[in-house]
C-alpha cells in the first residue's frame, strides 16, 4: 500500500524548496502564486524548482506538465497525482 | 558527492554568513566542504558573488583564476558549481562566459569581449549535438571519416588560438553521447552513426590533448560510471539547451576546480590511513593476528584487501601512505611484517605513527616528519568520532565519509578526486621510497653525534645541469607545485622555461641530489636573469624541503654564483615574496650572507651579494658538472 502525500505536506515541502530556491525565509506558498508574482523567477529559477521537486518526491515531470503549470497549485496537483510518501 | 559530510543547518549558517562583516572567505571555505547540491551551491555562490564582487578576497594564500568557459550551449548553471569547487579548495575563480554560438568568433578577434576578460584559463565545453552537427546515418564512411578530421581540426584551431592568445592551462571536456543507437549492439558497424562519431572523437581528443598540452574534464569516463541519464536529460536540453543536468552541476565544478588545483600544483599528496576496521576488519591488539580479518575467503577480509591494493597502487604512482592509529606500535606492526595476507608492507608506509597520542597530533606529526603541508593530507578512518575530531582541530585536512563497508572505499576514493594528476614521472613511481630512505637518514643522524661526521658520511654529490630537454617535464612540475622552499613562488609555463632555456642573458640550473642512501632526484630549480649589466636577478630558487639542512643551500648558491659571474655579473639580487606557506625561506638570503637592501610592508624584501668579494663556502658536498 502507498499513501499520497496530503496537501499540506506538498505545501510545506514546496515552501521549503522555494525560500531555498530564491534564499529567504518569508515566503509561504499559496495556490495562486504564480512567476509574475515573485521577483527572480526566471526559466533557470524555473529549472531550479522543477529539478528540486524532482528530486524531493522522488519524481519525474514531463514537459507536457512542466509546460502546462501556470501557479503553484498545478504544481501541487501533478505531485498528488504522481508521489508516493 | 558522498564522500563530503552533510551540512550544518543551512539557512541559519548561510544567514550568518550573509551578515557578517568583513573577509568572509575561510568561514565559506569550511561550508563549501559540506555535501550541498545544486541550490545550495547557488546560494554560497551568490553570497560569495556579491561579496567580493568588487575586489578578491585577502586572505586564499593561492593564486586566483580567471576562467572562461567557451561553449557552443548552455552553461549559465555551472558557473557557480565551478566557482564553489574553487572556494572548496581555498581558489577564488572568477569564471566568463563567451556569448551563445560565438565561441569561435570572440575567441579569434583580439577585440572581443572573451580578450577583454583576460582570462588565465580556458575551459571548452563544446556539446555533442553541435560537433556532429551534418553528419547522418547515409553519409559514406568516407564522408563520415572526413566529418570527423573536420571535428578535431576545429577543436585544434580553438586551443590553438587560446594558447596564442592567452598564457595558461586550456582543459576541453570529452563529450557526452546523447545520441540513441541506430543499430544496436553493433553500432560500430554504421560508418557514420552519430554515436559511434562521438565515441571516436573522444578517443582522438585523448591523443591531440597530450600532444597540445591540454587538460582533458572527462564528462564520458563519468557518464559510463554514472550512466548517462545522470549527466543528460534530453527534455532539459530540449527545454534550456543545457548538455549538462543541474543536479550534476556540483561534481562538474569539482571537477573543473580539480584540475585548476592541479595545475598550481596543489591536489592532495598523501593518504592517511586508520588501522583497525580501515585497512582490515577488527582490532589488532583485542583480536590478535589470527583474529583480524583481511584476505581472502571471506567478504569482509576481501573489501579490505581491495582497499589496501588500491592504496598501493595509488602509492605506486606517486601518492604517499602514512599511517596514523591508536594502538601499541608492535601490535600495529606486526600484521604488515607477518601477516601473509596483508597487501601493503611496512616498505609501503612512509610514516608510521602508532602510538595513545590524539589524532590531530600525530597527523601534524606526520606532515612536519614528510615536509608536507597539513592541506596535502587525506585522512582515512571509519570512525565518525575521529574524523569529526580531526575535522574540528585540523580543518584543512581532507576527510571522506565513509561507512563500514570496505567494499565502497576504493571507488569513493577515486570520485573524491583528491590526488588528481596531470603527468606522470618518474620521480613520482619512486616516492614513497625516498621517503622511506630519508627517514633512514634521519636515523643515521640521530645516530650520529656530530652534524659534521654525518654530513661527511652521506657521501653527498650535487649533480649540476642546465635546463634541458630531458628535464624539462619535472622541471615546469617543481615550479608549479613547489609550495614551502619556494622564494618567489612565481609559477612558469612550458613555454616560459624554453624561453629562459634560449636566453643568452639568463640561465636556468637544475639540481640532482646523490647520496648513500640513493638518489633524490632532481632537488633545485634556480633561474637567474641579467637585470642590467652587471646585476642579475634570481627569479626562481625552490627546493625540496627533504634536503634541508645538509649545507645543500650554501653549495647551490657558490653554483649560482659562478653561473651569474659567466653572464659578467657583479652583483647578485635575490629576491622573497611572502605567501601562506613560505615562511621558512623568509631570511634564506640573509643566512647565505646576502645584505639586505629593501624590506616591504607586506614581507616582500631584496636582498644583494657582492660577487666580486664572494668567495664559495666549503661544504662535504661534491659537485659535479653535468
Amino acid at each position: 500500500m502507498t499513501n499520497l502525500p496530503s496537501q499540506e505536506a506538498i505545501y510545506t515541502a514546496l515552501t521549503e524548496i522555494f525560500n531555498e530556491v530564491f534564499m529567504r525565509d518569508d515566503m509561504h506558498l499559496q495556490p495562486a502564486l504564480s512567476a509574475k508574482d515573485v521577483p527572480g523567477w526566471d526559466s533557470f529559477k524555473q529549472i531550479e524548482i522543477m529539478v528540486s521537486v524532482e528530486e524531493r518526491f522522488n519524481i519525474k515531470l514531463n514537459t507536457r506538465e512542466i509546460d502546462s503549470l501556470r501557479c503553484v497549485g498545478d504544481l501541487a496537483d501533478v505531485i498528488a497525482r504522481k508521489a508516493q510518501v | 558527492m558522498r564522500w563530503l559530510p552533510e551540512p550544518p543547518p543551512w539557512r541559519a549558517h548561510l544567514r550568518d554568513l550573509s551578515s557578517q562583516e568583513g573577509d568572509i572567505w575561510s568561514d565559506a571555505v569550511a561550508l563549501a566542504n559540506h555535501r550541498l547540491d545544486f541550490i545550495r551551491t547557488n546560494a554560497l555562490d551568490e553570497i560569495m558573488r556579491r561579496r567580493y564582487e568588487t575586489a578578491a578576497p585577502p586572505k586564499t594564500g593561492t593564486r586566483p583564476i580567471r576562467l572562461a568557459i567557451l561553449a557552443s550551449s548552455t552553461v549559465a548553471h555551472l558557473h557557480a558549481p565551478i566557482r564553489v569547487g574553487g572556494l572548496r579548495r581555498n581558489i577564488f575563480i572568477t569564471t566568463y562566459e563567451s556569448d551563445y554560438g560565438q565561441y569561435l568568433q570572440e575567441l579569434l578577434d583580439p577585440a572581443s569581449r572573451l580578450h577583454a576578460f583576460k582570462p588565465d584559463s580556458i575551459l571548452f565545453a563544446l556539446d555533442s549535438r553541435h560537433l556532429a552537427q551534418g553528419v547522418h546515418a547515409a553519409m559514406t564512411a568516407d564522408n563520415a571519416a572526413g566529418a570527423l578530421q573536420d571535428a578535431r581540426m576545429l577543436i585544434l584551431r580553438c586551443w590553438r588560438a587560446a594558447k596564442q592568445a592567452f598564457n595558461g592551462p586550456v582543459i576541453q571536456q570529452t563529450l557526452l553521447d546523447p545520441f540513441p543507437p541506430l543499430m544496436g549492439n553493433n553500432e560500430h558497424r554504421l560508418p557514420a552513426s552519430r554515436s559511434r562519431f562521438i565515441a571516436l572523437l573522444n578517443e582522438s581528443l585523448r591523443d591531440m590533448a597530450d600532444a597540445e598540452g591540454v587538460d582533458l574534464l572527462a564528462l564520458d569516463q563519468a557518464a559510463q560510471r554514472d550512466g548517462l541519464a545522470a549527466w543528460h536529460d534530453p527534455a532539459l536540453w530540449h527545454r534550456s539547451k543545457q548538455e549538462v543536468s543541474p543536479a550534476r552541476g556540483p561534481i562538474y565544478g569539482d571537477m573543473v576546480a580539480r584540475l585548476i588545483a592541479a595545475r598550481q600544483g596543489r591536489s592532495y599528496k598523501c593518504l592517511v590511513l586508520d588501522l583497525d576496521n580501515t585497512l582490515w576488519g577488527g582490532v589488532i591488539g583485542d583480536d590478535g593476528m589470527e583474529g583480524i580479518i583481511v584476505g581472502q575467503g571471506s567478504p569482509l577480509g576481501e573489501g579490505f584487501v581491495a582497499v589496501q591494493q588500491y592504496a598501493k597502487e595509488l602509492a605506486r604512482r606517486g601518492v604517499i601512505l602514512a599511517v596514523c592509529s591508536k594502538n601499541d606500535e608492535a601490535d600495529a606492526r606486526a600484521p604488515f611484517e607477518n601477516h601473509p595476507d596483508m597487501v601493503l608492507r611496512l616498505s609501503d608506509i612512509a610514516c608510521f605513527r602508532a602510538n595513545w597520542d590524539d589524532k590531530p597530533a600525530n597527523i601534524r606529526a606526520i606532515a612536519a616528519e614528510l615536509n608536507i603541508g597539513l592541506d596535502s593530507l587525506v585522512f582515512l578512518d571509519d570512525n565518525p568520532f575521529e574524523r569529526n575530531f580531526v575535522r574540528e582541530e585540523l580543518p584543512m585536512v581532507a576527510i571522506p565519509e565513509i561507512s563500514d563497508d570496505p567494499a565502497e572505499v576504493p571507488q569513493l576514493l577515486a570520485d573524491a578526486g583528491y590526488f588528481e594528476s596531470l603527468a606522470i614521472t618518474d620521480e613520482d613511481r619512486e616516492r614513497t621510497a625516498k621517503y622511506r630512505e630519508n627517514r633512514a637518514r634521519e636515523q643515521l643522524r640521530t645516530g650520529a653525534s656530530d652534524l659534521e661526521g654525518y654530513l661527511r658520511g652521506l657521501q653527498m654529490r650535487l649533480v649540476c645541469k642546465r635546463f634541458d630537454g630531458i628535464g624539462l617535464q619535472r622541471i615546469v612540475q617543481l615550479i608549479n607545485k613547489t609550495n614551502q622552499f619556494n622564494l618567489t613562488t612565481r609559477r612558469h609555463t612550458e613555454s616560459d622555461v624554453m624561453e629562459i632555456m634560449a636566453d643568452p642573458s639568463s640561465f636556468g640550473l637544475q639540481l640532482r641530489l646523490l647520496d648513500r642512501f640513493g638518489d633524490n632526484g632532481i632537488i633545485a630549480i634556480i633561474i637567474g636573469r641579467t637585470q642590467s649589466p652587471g646585476t642579475v636577478l634570481i627569479d626562481t630558487w625552490l627546493m625540496s624541503c627533504r634536503v634541508l639542512g645538509r649545507q645543500v643551500e650554501a653549495a647551490t648558491l657558490n653554483l649560482v654564483a659562478a653561473a651569474a659571474r659567466s653572464l659578467g655579473a657583479h652583483t647578485l639580487l635575490g629576491e622573497y615574496v611572502p605567501t601562506k606557506k613560505n615562511g621558512m625561506v623568509k631570511d634564506h638570503y640573509e643566512s647565505l650572507g646576502f645584505s639586505m637592501t629593501s624590506r616591504d610592508p607586506d614581507g616582500r624584501s631584496l636582498a644583494r651579494l657582492d660577487l666580486d668579494s664572494f668567495s664559495p663556502t666549503p661544504t662535504f658536498i661534491e659537485i659535479i658538472e653535468g
